[in-house]
């Protein structure tokens, strides 16, 4: 039997074998070419980040090559003799991430709470937008509320009274004395931590969301109360998450220009107190580079840039990992 | 009430007033910068800002070249990152299964991602304009780019894995070449998330200043060569805002505002944008 009133599928177009080869061999053909394209972009992402390396640490080489590790540990910057050292900056980058991220841990931590446990459900979307709001503020923006709105205010209020009170505890003491500027360590680092609040509190948000709500409901079920569900539930559970959120905000910290240059005040020095300008690796490239005359000042200068950069890459390398870690729980824990 | 009881109960009372704290504190920041913004940027705002160039100290002027530049960096840098940042995604979405390529450039673009702006300007200078000798909108636009390609990869792999793999299947099985399969039936799914990725570097580019301050540097006057220094507004309200002049820092302030209302504005459709149920 042969169904003769219905034709045959592709009837008129009906193929040669050796047209069907030619186009399947056409098809590999440009398989093969778009596969190559798409790696071909893909490795080229790869390799800028090897570039950067590369090319900074050629920019560098008149100082790796003349100072070497003298660089790292000389706190003397003297563009008119010639003489570079990183450690100023090093100094002003650590203290002003330290005191962002001190302030900001125990913040973004109270705000991921907040969003995951007490906030009523119809607050969340927009509260949660609001705070990635907050990261998309451009950092200029911060630097500019910084320097016109918040250093004179803090100069006025906070400055002296903090010199009145943690002013006179012995050790700690130091850190609070001198003139109240505004501008300063204190001031940038306040800054910068409003501005790595939204990051870290994002991510933290993200991972207390992944927790099984089994987990939670079986703690309250036995009678916890909503901190203790927090603090023996929730975080253990997360902690690889958090301490990547956090991670990822030291990176951020470490690396910031625009609102730390407006107010860490731009002095090359080391000074105990908070209070007293400084500067870091980044407000240094961004207040001197395109002025630097002399190859030693520009070489100085991008080794300050190479520097940030190997710093900012193991911190960001391990934000990543323990992130990845947490992703990779997520699958096998129920 | 039992002791023991009563402690927790404290405990718990406090943990939740100090988080709710945190919030209102975070809230009131977020606030506090754009009320300030607002005040000074709207009192800024000016005919002039928006027709003439930048002033040099002392007279009076707008912002019009530095408007003019920014749109035409970003602009660029976002046609050259496009292409990049969607292939690249493809690649790690489509073909990054296996081998040791994938996961390694995966790693590396997430570095990208949050690495310091500023040292992607001296890369920048180092390779481009140490070399031709004189800053250019060019530098500047690699520059720009070099950022904006990470976040267009994130997303364009992401949201390519979002696609079901029933999809490609069937495209595949009806005798689709892989990047048939790809270009019109998985890209084509996931259109408005890639968009999204592109709006969000766009976004992330417009605010940056850091890595133009070194490439394109600034012009203070009205200039549309992309081979010779270019205004651009986060140069300009760097240098004007740092500067004694009243109304140099009054233009600041409305570039600033520009600025923020352009990157919160993209932000914000982005987000709704991806948001929107698919229609088909």
């Amino acid at each position: 039997m042969k169904p003769a009133t219905v034709p045959a599928r592709g009837e008129g177009v009906a193929l040669t074998e050796e047209q069907i080869l030619r186009a399947l061999k056409n098809q590999r053909r440009q398989d093969f070419f778009f596969h190559k394209l798409t790696l071909f972009f893909a490795g080229g992402v790869f390799l800028t980040l090897t570039a950067i390396l590369v090319s900074l640490l050629i920019g560098a080489w008149p100082v790796v090559n003349g100072f070497g590790w003298n660089f790292l540990v000389s706190s003397e910057w003297d563009p008119v003799q010639d003489k570079f050292g990183a450690m100023n900056a090093i100094f002003g980058t650590v203290v002003t991430s330290v005191i962002a991220l001190g302030i900001a841990i125990p913040v973004s931590f109270g705000i991921a709470i907040f969003l995951t446990e007490l906030c009523p459900a119809w607050l969340k979307q927009p509260l949660g937008t609001a705070v990635e709001l907050l990261a998309g503020i451009p950092s200029i923006i911060y630097g500019m509320w910084g320097l016109f709105v918040f250093a004179p205010l803090f100069a006025e209020h906070i400055q002296p009274a903090l010199t009145a009170s943690l002013g006179n505890v012995p050790g700690l003491g130091m850190l609070f004395h001198g003139a109240p500027m505004g501008i300063g360590m204190l001031c940038a680092g306040l800054i910068l931590s409003v501005m790595v609040i939204p990051f870290i509190a994002s991510v933290m948000r993200d991972v207390f969301e992944i927790v099984p709500p089994m987990f939670k409901e079986s703690a309250y079920g036995l009678g916890a109360t909503t901190w203790e569900v927090v603090w023996n539930v929730v975080l253990p559970y997360t902690k690889t998450g958090v301490v990547g959120g956090i991670m990822l905000g030291l990176g951020r910290a470490l690396g910031e220009t625009m609102a730390v240059t407006f107010v860490i005040g731009n002095a090359h020095q080391i000074n105990a107190s908070l209070f007293a300008p400084g500067t870091s690796i980044a407000s240094t490239l961004a207040n001197e580079f395109a002025e630097a005359s002399s190859d030693l000042h520009i070489a100085s200068l991008i080794s300050l840039g190479l520097l940030l950069f190997v710093i900012t890459f193991i911190v960001l390398a391990i934000a990543k990992i323990l992130l990845l870690r947490m992703a990779k729980n997520e699958g096998t824990r129920t | 009430m039992n002791p023991i009881y009563k402690k927790r109960l404290r405990t718990n009372r406090i943990a939740l007033v100090l988080s709710l704290t945190a919030m209102a504190v975070g809230m009131a920041f977020l606030a506090w910068i754009l009320t300030v913004l607002m005040l000074r940027g709207f009192g800024s705002l000016s005919v002039a800002m928006f027709t003439q160039t930048t002033p040099p100290p002392g007279s009076e002027g707008g912002l019009i070249n530095a408007i003019v530049g920014s749109l035409m960096m970003v602009g660029f840098a976002t046609f050259i990152a496009t292409p990049i940042g969607i292939l690249a995604g493809i690649y790690l979405a489509e073909f990054g299964s296996k081998g040791w390529l994938a996961p390694l450039t995966r790693f590396f673009n997430d570095i990208m991602l949050s690495a310091p702006s500023i040292v992607i300007g001296l890369f920048i200078y180092t390779v481009y304009v140490f070399n031709v000798k004189h800053f250019s909108g060019w530098a500047g636009t690699l520059a720009l780019s070099l950022l904006a390609v990470p976040v267009v990869v994130r997303t364009t792999e992401n949201m390519l894995k979002l696609v079901p793999n029933s999809l490609r299947e069937a495209a595949i099985a009806l005798g689709a070449p892989m990047w048939k399969v790809v270009l019109l039936v998985t890209l084509r799914a996931a259109k408005s998330g890639v968009m999204t990725g592109i709006l969000l570097a766009v976004a992330r580019i417009s605010g940056e200043t850091a890595p133009l301050l070194f490439t394109a540097l600034n012009n203070q006057f009205w200039s549309l060569d992309m081979n010779a220094p270019m205004a651009n507004l986060p140069t300009v309200i760097f240098q004007f805002a740092m500067s004694p002049y009243e109304n140099w820092q009054d233009l600041a302030w409305g570039g600033a505002l520009i600025i923020t209302l352009a990157v919160l504005g993209l932000n914000t459709f982005a987000r709704v944008a991806m948001r929107q149920p698919k229609t088909n």
